[in-house]
């Protein structure tokens, strides 16, 4: 196993993220997107931090602050995807278009 | 030339799980199995830093991610996907450019991660380091990362209570 096996892996995943919130149109999977890309950047952090500095741990401790962030933000967003759904009966994000011009 | 190992078969197989289960989570039109590929693709992640000899991530990564997180977008789900809803819409034209988007953002990481020469040769000899859940915990409460740490500490506190406001029904008085 090298670096770049890991590098190869987490760039795979971030490039599913960005798929998934550019071609769906569910919030839920736009969300399950932003995860998978969430996690190809802590991947990532990890890695570097086995082969940069394999005595340094800092990256761990970076991925692991990715994951509380990554918590937070699925707390948030599942909590206004709630409110527009109590307020619009959908949550397909072309049809929430009240600020549309 | 690595030799062929259990080791690297194991490694291969989590690799291939992981990336495998996010093909499906990205192309998969029913959301519940989205929602179970991507709890796969959370685990093989976790396999993947018990490789890297992430033992804490490792167990992080299962206890928020697949306890926490998952459980969470399926309420979400459950709260909001009436039968019409469980099918996911997709649209051709945005199928289309979205896959080129993604196909050239591939090649262009895929291109750096090649070329670039710090990242060549980095190979995992197999020396086993300590666990690292210790000195996490010192780095963490007594080195430099307790500044972070209490600042993210009250990130979790505001987006619980505001997830909380954000989602009650509203009181007209």
């Amino acid at each position: 196993m090298t670096l770049q096996h890991y590098l190869v892996i987490s760039a795979i995943l971030f490039t599913l993220g960005i798929f998934a919130v550019l071609t769906r149109r569910n919030a839920i999977s736009i969300l399950m997107g932003i995860e998978l890309i969430l996690n190809s950047c802590n991947l990532n952090f990890a890695a570097f931090s086995r082969f940069m500095t394999p005595e340094d741990i800092s990256g761990q401790i970076i991925a692991i602050f990715g994951i509380v962030l990554a918590a937070a933000e699925a707390a948030v967003f599942l909590a206004i995807i709630l409110a527009i759904y109590r307020e619009f009966g959908s949550i397909r994000p072309d049809e929430v278009d009240t600020l549309k011009g | 030339m690595e030799e062929f190992t259990l080791k690297t078969f194991i490694f291969y197989g989590f690799a291939l799980t992981t990336v495998a289960s996010a093909l499906l989570v990205v192309t998969v039109r029913n959301i519940v199995h989205a929602a179970f590929s991507l709890m796969v693709t959370l685990f093989g992640v976790a396999g993947l830093y018990v490789f890297l000899q992430a033992d804490f991530l490792a167990a992080t990564q299962v206890i928020v991610y697949v306890g926490g997180i998952l459980v969470l977008i399926l309420f979400g789900v459950m709260m909001t996907s009436g039968r019409l809803e469980m099918r996911i819409h997709i649209e051709r034209g945005q199928l289309l450019l979205g896959g080129a988007v993604a196909l050239v953002l591939l090649m262009l990481l895929l291109t750096v991660i090649a070329n670039t020469p710090a990242w060549k040769n980095r190979i995992d000899d197999g020396t086993e380091l300590p666990p690292t859940t210790e000195r996490i915990g010192e780095l963490i409460l007594n080195g430099p990362f307790l500044l972070p740490f209490e600042v993210v500490s009250v990130l979790l506190l505001v987006a619980l209570i505001g997830a909380a406001l954000i989602s009650r029904k509203e009181v007209r008085d």
